[in-house]
């Protein structure tokens, strides 16, 4: 081996790492090293190209989970890492000439895919287009190939490239290596930002970071930009699949240039993963996995997850044909109690100008629209306008927070935001990209102000003389809506129309709804759902994304207001409507005996809180839809059935609904669920679910979509469960929420049910602590009935049970529990205020459980 | 089969013995003093090569369990015991053509301090090991596991806080202080620890015999695997021996100063007591150690027997029936 070779680095096999001394196109000889993981005779080859100030060091994982028969190559460009060092800078098309003549001396027939990161990507794009004949697939790594319009290159870069600035920062100290490492989120560990710096570690051995620096062609007369830009147009006539992983968080390269590079490489799946920064490989480890399930599902041929059946026809309604067959009908269509009431010819006219007008002001079928509005007339105008107009629309709550709004907002690439003032302002402040609409009645200074080109009722008038954009087709994108964000980011999920009609047609079919109903829609998402399912609705004079200030009055005013005879609210919004039963006057209670129908979803209602709403709701009928925002609903049960089928081991969500399937997919000791999927009785698992309304995808996240597709046609829920013998679904937990202890996998709500029956807890939560496989079950509870200390004593912080109360948590538990800890509060995620939060309660225990931190220094 | 067991008038070594003969084979005891039990006994140091070659001599295999468990004493005294004791039994297998050697080590030889959740047996470690006894108890594992050949088949176990009925150690230690109503929790109570029933621990060692072979060169801990907090362990304990439970919190910084303070006073006086509080106790009592215990089950083929409930009340009956003990009984070796 070498001298200037890798000594034994984290991660590193030494067995991969070779030197290929090649003769250049002038003849002159250069060393390079190599990371290869020498398979013979392999199925096809994957190309790894680093950037700058890096080596090929940064794709080792990727080396480590090849993907079967596959090699993987991964040189260190010349005079970058180990390879030898060069007197003179080298050009674009030189490197880009270069990788051939080193791919030739390795000799790689077959397939390749190529994999670049940072400049690399587009140094290997050069190599792909030189060599399409080879050529199998594309995966690109935050990176850039052009500079889009009115874009002057990276700051970041332009700064190290400045004249003055670069020789110092680049060569002549080790600023650029270093800090290049330290972009990493979450921050790197000490011994791999030394294995990074290690080929650079003087002045000599950086010579190349900074001529590569300089060789980036910012501006037009720059010498490489020829190629560069050969490059970038060359692109848009690759016909391979295209894989592109992407770190938001990277301060290089952001949104800007991943926009670009999907408008030339239209083909291109995409994963952003959040919180991931710029060097992609080492922030999301996760990636080589991804990247080589994307390369053997080359091989299989198909796309599994593509391939569903097709899905069975529905009534061949549209979102909007409710609006159409009423256009002449002056009853109401919505009602803001406290606010204004739109009948059903003025909201269909109002949808119909709308939409011609979005289209006349350039919004394109396919856009992405983001809606910031508060709901209200104008939100359901909108939406129904960007539906008909052939876009999408893109709904994130306030639940999710202005950083997680930002963070789902700009991983939609939105085209257009329709938004309030407020919301025009807050999608400033996200920086989101697109043209703005403003909702309400701004002035014109106003307008201008935010940035709006038009005001709703501007597009209005301006559609009354526009055409009628032409109907969108069935199978194009309809919504981006997002989950709740309770474990995570809030992952995006797209609907077409197909999909979001089969929903509405099953709510009606399940519920026998028919234009004779009205709905009390007290549950955000389901607010504006009302002119699509064809029956009026009201919204109370509440705020909405607030579940938990809807009083019994506010119900029973908004009931009377439009004669209701159904009602949806979240379970949380449930709670406060029976505690405030009591201020209700006879008129109110009157208008409540009325309502024939309560459906409450969000989360598991408790059969309790059922029963005690039927002194408020004497004539409805209570019944809770089991689902998601991937797939609703999927089962029902009324209160009867959980009468019924008493207690067992989960909460009983009810029977499957007329076109869905439900399967089980086992769960290993170890937590996960592998297993083919099986409608045997009493089998704890994953709960997969195939049906009309499934989802289409996950936006932006292509490798979770793979994984929860991966038995084509179904979807993977997350959430684990059994069928018993009656066909009804139990749900036993989250998937992610399963204790893994030595005698087996353990599933927390079966627990909580029994612990939660015990006197004098009103709550409970069971969850693993330690390492996976070896955990140990944590029950912890919240007293019934307030704390009973003082409140200078209150706890905030949990802590160990009584020996009485740990006994009987013990007992009633079922499996055996380290420990029992009693709480204030158990933390639940913020839309529904009502999912308990058991990777935070985990936490929290975990650091409860290991004890004190021994002092520093010690003996 | 023919067995040496080493140090068999402590708690453990004496269930082991019972359990070994209970089942047939044929005990030699080796220590000190007289253990009472109706075998064979050698009596005499175990560091002394001749003791233990004739006391090796004809063996299918050792068990070896003599060592000083203390808090108080000198470096050598340890040494001695432990490190020179273990070089001696394993110079006699050698020369007494044994086949397999079980050594009793303990978790403490790899635990720095720091809480452990869930590991597995991580290598010893002298340099890190915290306090004589675990120290030496390190480098005698180091030496035991080194020694394991194609000829000498050597099994490292350790056994975590093992406690029971007539326990001179952990048990009578914990009540005596309660009874004085000096037992206070240190840090938040809170901390995860795993401990081991005295017959539980006993019957591993059987079955660490019997799997010595097929399983060699390796460590194993042994536990009940029903990790607790400490101060619920402490209560229990109390609460079984029928005196009051732990009074009080004493911070957890606090206990390690006081612990180091003690120490240093009872070294420079050369006091032979036991001091009420050691910086290694003060971190046993406030920090989590529990233990992942799938590698030691599968390579042993054992599970513990008796749960912690079912070990509570076997402790109760035995506190009922024994009456409250003399004063000065509690003694500091085995």
């Amino acid at each position: 081996m070498r001298a200037d070779s890798p000594a034994a680095l984290p991660g590193l096999d030494a067995a991969w790492s070779r030197s290929v001394t090649v003769a250049d196109s002038a003849g002159v000889e250069h060393c390079w090293h190599v990371l290869d993981n020498g398979v013979a005779d392999p199925v096809g080859t994957l190309l790894c190209v680093h950037g700058n100030p890096t080596w090929s060091y940064l794709w080792r994982r990727l080396l480590a989970a090849a993907p079967p028969g596959w090699r993987v190559v991964a040189p260190d460009q010349l005079g970058m890492g180990w390879s030898d060092r060069l007197a003179e800078p080298r050009s674009l098309r030189q490197r880009v000439a270069d990788l051939g003549d080193l791919t030739a001396a390795l000799g790689i027939p077959g397939p390749v895919v190529t994999v670049g990161h940072d400049w690399g990507g587009v140094i290997s794009l050069g190599w792909a287009l030189e060599h399409r004949e080879q050529l199998r697939g594309v995966v690109l790594a935050n990176t850039a190939v052009a500079m889009p319009e009115g874009d002057s290159g990276p700051a970041l870069i332009r700064l190290a490239s400045a004249p003055g600035v670069r020789a110092a920062v680049t060569v002549g100290t080790p600023v650029f290596v270093r800090a290049t490492t330290a972009l990493s989120r979450p921050a790197l560990p000490a011994d791999v930002r030394r294995a990074f710096a290690a080929p650079y570690r003087s002045a000599a051995r950086r010579r190349s970071v900074g001529d590569f620096v300089a060789d980036i062609p910012f501006a037009p007369g720059h010498p490489s930009r020829p190629v560069q830009e050969a490059i970038a147009e060359g692109i848009r006539t690759l016909d391979v699949p295209a894989l592109l992983l992407w770190g938001p968080r990277d301060p290089v390269f952001g949104d800007r240039y991943l926009t670009d590079l999907r408008s030339r490489m239209p083909q291109a799946r995409l994963h952003r993963y959040e919180g991931a920064s710029h060097l992609l490989p080492e922030d999301a480890p996760r990636y080589a996995d991804a990247v080589a399930q994307w390369v053997a599902d080359l091989d299989a041929g198909n796309d599994p997850a593509r391939a569903r059946p097709a899905p069975p026809g529905t009534t061949g309604r549209r979102l909007w044909t409710a609006l159409q067959e009423r256009s002449d009908d002056d009853t109401p269509a919505v009602v803001e109690v406290g606010g204004a009431t739109v009948s059903w010819s003025r909201l269909a006219r109002r949808v119909a100008d709308l939409a011609a007008g979005l289209a006349a002001s350039g919004v394109r079928p396919g856009h992405r629209v983001a809606l910031l509005v508060e709901p209200s007339a104008d939100l359901t105008a909108a939406i129904y306008a960007v539906w008909r107009a052939g876009a999408v629309v893109v709904v994130a709550d306030k639940g999710l927070g202005f950083a997680g709004m930002r963070r789902a907002l700009r991983s939609a690439a939105v085209d257009s935001v329709v938004g309030s003032s407020q919301g025009l302002a807050a999608a400033r402040l996200m920086g989101l990209p697109g043209s703005r609409i403003a909702a309400g009645r701004p002035g014109r200074a106003a307008l201008r102000a935010l940035g709006a080109a038009h005001s709703l009722d501007e597009l209005e008038v301006l559609g009354r003389a526009a055409p009628a954009p032409v109907e969108p087709p069935v199978d194009a994108d309809c919504a981006v809506l997002f989950t709740s964000g309770a474990t995570g980011p809030a992952k995006g999920v797209v609907y077409t129309h197909r999909q979001a009609a089969a929903q509405l047609d099953l709510v009606r079919a399940t519920y026998d709804l028919t234009d004779t109903d009205r709905l009390v829609a007290a549950f955000a998402p389901f607010a504006i759902l009302g002119p699509a399912l064809g029956i009026g609705s009201a919204v109370p004079d509440v705020d909405v994304t607030a579940p938990g200030s809807l009083t019994a009055a506010a119900l029973a005013d908004a009931a009377a207001a439009v004669d209701a005879t159904v009602v949806f609210a979240s379970p949380a919004a449930l709670r406060r409507v029976a505690a405030t039963a009591p201020d209700l006057s006879a008129a109110q209670r009157a208008a409540l005996a009325r309502i024939r129908l309560l459906m409450s979803a969000g989360a598991p209602v408790p059969a309790s809180l059922l029963r005690s709403l039927r002194e408020v709701l004497p004539a409805a009928d209570a019944h809770t839809p089991y689902g998601m925002t991937e797939v609703l609903p999927v089962t029902d049960v009324s209160l009867a059935e959980i009468e019924a089928a008493g207690d067992g081991d989960g909460v009983c969500v009810g029977r499957p609904l007329t076109g869905v399937d439900v399967r089980i997919s086992p769960l290993s000791p170890a937590g996960t669920a592998d297993g083919p999927l099986t409608d045997s009785p009493r089998i704890t698992g994953e709960v997969c679910v195939r049906a009309a309304h499934v989802k289409d995808r996950y936006d932006a996240l292509w490798a979770l979509e793979r994984s929860a597709s991966r038995n084509p046609g179904w979807h993977r829920t997350g959430d684990v469960g059994h069928l018993d013998a009656d066909g009804r679904l139990w749900i036993e937990g989250r998937l992610q929420h399963v204790v893994t202890t030595a005698s087996g996998a353990v599933t927390p709500v079966g627990i909580e049910q029994r612990v939660e029956r015990l006197p004098g807890v009103s709550a409970a939560a069971a969850v693993g602590v330690g390492p996976a496989g070896a955990q140990v079950v944590v029950v912890v509870v919240v007293r019934s009935g307030g704390d009973p200390a003082p409140p200078r004593r209150r706890r905030t912080r949990p802590g160990l049970a009584d020996a009485d109360l740990a006994d009987a948590v013990r007992t009633a538990a079922g499996v055996d529990v380290a420990a029992v800890l009693v709480a204030a509060r158990l933390p639940v995620d913020i839309r529904h205020q009502s999912k308990v939060d058991r990777s935070e309660v985990a936490r929290r225990a975990a650091r409860l459980l290991a004890g004190a931190r021994p002092p520093a220094g010690r003996s | 089969m023919r067995l040496l067991v080493t140090g068999a008038s402590g708690m453990l070594g004496r269930a082991t013995a019972e359990g070994l003969l209970a089942r047939g084979d044929e005990v030699t005891v080796l220590q000190r003093r007289p253990a009472g039990l109706p075998c064979r006994e050698v009596l005499g140091d175990v560091a002394d090569p001749s003791v233990v070659r004739r006391a090796a001599r004809g063996q299918d295999a050792v068990l070896h369990l003599a060592a000083k468990v203390d808090v108080t004493g000198q470096w050598t005294e340890y040494a001695h015991a432990n490190i020179d004791g273990t070089r001696t039994v394993l110079d006699a297998c050698r020369a007494e053509d044994v086949g397999r050697l079980v050594h009793v080590s303990s978790p403490s030889v790899a635990h720095a301090g720091t809480a452990l959740v869930g590991v597995g047996a991580e290598p010893a470690d002298p340099a890190s090991a915290r306090g004589r006894y675990s120290r030496s108890k390190a480098v005698a594992e180091l030496d035991a596991l080194a020694a394991d050949s194609t000829s000498l088949a050597v099994l490292a176990l350790r056994p975590h806080l093992v406690w029971g009925p007539g326990d001179p150690q952990l048990v009578a230690r914990i009540v005596e202080r309660a009874r004085a109503g000096r037992l206070p929790v240190v840090g938040s109570g809170t901390a995860l620890i795993d401990t081991t029933y005295v017959d539980n621990a006993a019957a591993a060692l059987v079955a660490a015999v019997d799997a010595c072979g097929p399983v060699h060169g390796e460590a194993l801990v042994v536990s009940n695997g029903e990790p607790r907090p400490v101060a619920e362990v402490l209560a229990r304990l109390c609460r079984a021996a029928g005196v009051p439970g732990p009074r009080g919190r004493v911070p957890f910084g606090a206990a390690y100063v006081a612990g180091a303070a003690m120490e240093g006073i009872w070294a420079v006086t050369r006091r032979r007591s036991v001091p009420p509080l050691t910086r290694f106790l003060a971190e046993q009592l406030a920090t989590a150690h529990w233990f992942d215990q799938r590698r030691t089950r599968t390579a042993l083929r054992w599970r513990p027997r008796v749960g912690l409930d079912d070990g509570f009340s076997r402790l109760a009956a035995w506190y009922a029936a024994a009456g409250p003990p003399p004063r000065g009984m509690v003694r500091t070796s085995r």
